[in-house]
């Protein structure tokens, strides 16, 4: 802090004092929005629930215990139908992510008036929506089971895939895609050798990395009915056999640990 | 035999045995997983006519018969957004600073670590769920929920960005003889700001989308807005609904970038 001696000598400061108001009335407006909205959930809640959810807590984390570890026998088949779900997902967005990156880079578009823009909306538009409400839509349309949770997974990560690949062709090191141009090579060979092998790297990384949130988003797409751990843990929870919830939980945060190991040693190893 | 030698890529994984043991094992896993897919492939011949029907009544979006349901579930879901954003990263920064190796001692790092660790496991449907039985139906739940998910989010980058941190400006403050807090207030904090302002808003916009589904398991916000349209078999209404999230995403993201170019 400077020492303020005021009629003297002039003191330094951070901002002058136009800068400084603007940031008071910033700092001011944003305090009153959060209040305004604080004040909306308020109203909203009635307070006696949470004034008693302490009470409840402890009641519910009483009844988990102890995990019924008998009913892990009944776990495996949706802890594999879990984890194909998150790699057949991931690997259905992987595959259609590829030529959609493309499109939507501004390096290697084939138009940047008409074409770039549906691609950018796509990945919008698969980013926005929840895998699931994907897998919401999808259960109406194919019935309750894995195909729907795959395509669920599928859809929402083809957006996230995408958008962090044509991120990486955007910023490809242009000499490399010169050199190879200079050989005489054709459009696809340009592709194939100038700007693959750069982002490929890349690629595989943000590959697997979405893997990994996906084994986190298969493991509730049970709850809407698309397969996986979360139809047994809305079972459960149903028939409030909280024993058999705790149980469940442990083994979503095994497998999620597991697989956080798993995708962050292949990372390691690529980068 | 030198003159047609031809020059080939060299492999991406430069082990053979790695290489090939990969691509064997990946096929063999997916086409383990694809048999055990149990596709009803029947029900989806008959859910494919039906898709049709479903992907057109989807269209054209209906804003208008359900504007004022809709237009509460969005204004819900905004204000829940913001509490939760506010709430969440007011309560990641102590955590976020137990979580930094190079600012708190050995046990105080690991038990942030461990709030950290399982507040990210779980997916703020789960625990929108649990919190709709403790704290009972409404948005309550969902701002719980959310400003779990935020801080695990938000605490595990700001860790990791304190520890990345240039340890000379730190030391350059603390060796004037700052007190903790100044230290903390003087060197460590204008280091991070500019990325956790961007990441904040990143939040905003994920919070925003977690909004719309912790609403499935009743914890409000327009997820339930939307919920209810579906079960009403309303579909334009949800075209309409599902429009209106991906505007808002769209300019949040925009307005996002903004703030971040004129912050930094």
């Amino acid at each position: 802090m400077p020492d303020v001696t005021p009629d003297t000598k002039k003191v330094w400061q951070r901002r002058d004092r136009n800068h400084q108001i603007m940031i008071w009335l910033g700092q001011f407006i944003a305090v009153a929005i959060f209040m305004y909205c604080w004040h909306l959930v308020s109203e909203k809640t009635t307070w006696f629930f949470v004034l008693d959810a302490p009470r409840i807590a402890t009641d519910m984390l009483e009844r988990m215990m102890p995990p019924k570890w008998t009913y892990m026998e009944t776990l495996w088949r949706p802890i594999w139908d879990t984890v194909a779900i998150a790699t057949l997902g991931t690997l259905m967005a992987v595959v259609m992510a590829f030529p959609i990156a493309f499109l939507a880079a501004r390096n290697t578009t084939p138009s940047t008036a008409f074409v770039r823009p549906i691609a950018l909306f796509i990945i919008v538009a698969s980013r926005s929506i929840n895998s699931l409400l994907w897998a919401l839509m999808l259960v109406t349309v194919l019935g309750p089971g894995v195909l729907a949770g795959v395509l669920a997974i599928g859809f929402r990560s083809i957006g996230f895939v995408a958008k962090l690949l044509y991120e990486a062709i955007e910023e490809i090191n242009e000499t490399q895609v010169e050199a190879v141009t200079a050989t005489g090579a054709s459009g696809p060979q340009i592709l194939n050798y100038g700007i693959v092998p750069q982002i490929l790297p890349a690629f595989a990384g943000i590959s697997v990395f979405r893997w990994d949130i996906n084994i986190r988003e298969s493991a509730v797409l049970g709850l809407v009915g698309a397969g996986g751990i979360g139809l047994q843990l809305s079972a459960s929870i149903d028939t409030v056999t909280w024993t058999q919830v705790s149980v469940i939980l442990i083994v979503i945060l095994a497998t999620v640990i597991v697989s956080e190991w798993v995708s962050a040693k292949v990372r390691h190893s690529i980068i | 035999m030198a003159d047609n030698r031809t020059w080939k890529r060299p492999p991406f994984i430069k082990n053979p045995t790695l290489r090939w043991g990969i691509a064997i094992g990946g096929a063999i896993y997916l086409s383990i997983a694809m048999g055990t897919m149990d596709v009803n492939w029947s029900r989806v011949a008959a859910g494919l006519p039906r898709a049709e029907r479903f992907i057109m009544s989807f269209f054209p979006p209906d804003f208008v018969s359900r504007a004022g349901d809709i237009a509460d579930g969005i204004y819900e879901s905004l204000w829940m957004t913001v509490v939760s954003t506010v709430i969440g990263i007011g309560l990641s920064i102590p955590v976020g600073l137990g979580a930094a190796r190079n600012l708190s001692p050995r046990p105080v790092y690991l038990f942030s670590r461990g709030v950290l660790a399982i507040s990210r496991t779980f997916p703020e449907i789960i625990i929108a769920l649990f919190a709709v039985k403790i704290f009972s139906f409404g948005p309550f739940a969902g701002i719980i929920a959310l400003s779990i998910g935020t801080i695990g989010f938000y605490g595990k980058l700001l860790a990791e960005d304190i520890e990345d941190m240039d340890p000379v400006q730190a030391e350059a403050v603390k060796a004037t003889g700052s007190s903790w807090f100044q230290w903390l207030n003087y060197a460590v904090q204008p280091q991070v700001m500019p990325r956790m302002i961007g990441l904040a808003m990143y939040r905003f916009d994920i919070n925003f989308r977690e909004s719309a589904v912790v609403g499935i398991v009743g914890a409000g916000g327009i997820g339930a807005t939307l919920l209810t349209s579906f079960d009403r078999y309303e579909f334009d209404s949800s075209a309409a609904i599902l429009l209106i999230i991906i505007v808002i995403v769209m300019a949040v993201e925009y307005s996002s970038g903004f703030i971040r170019k004129w912050v930094q």
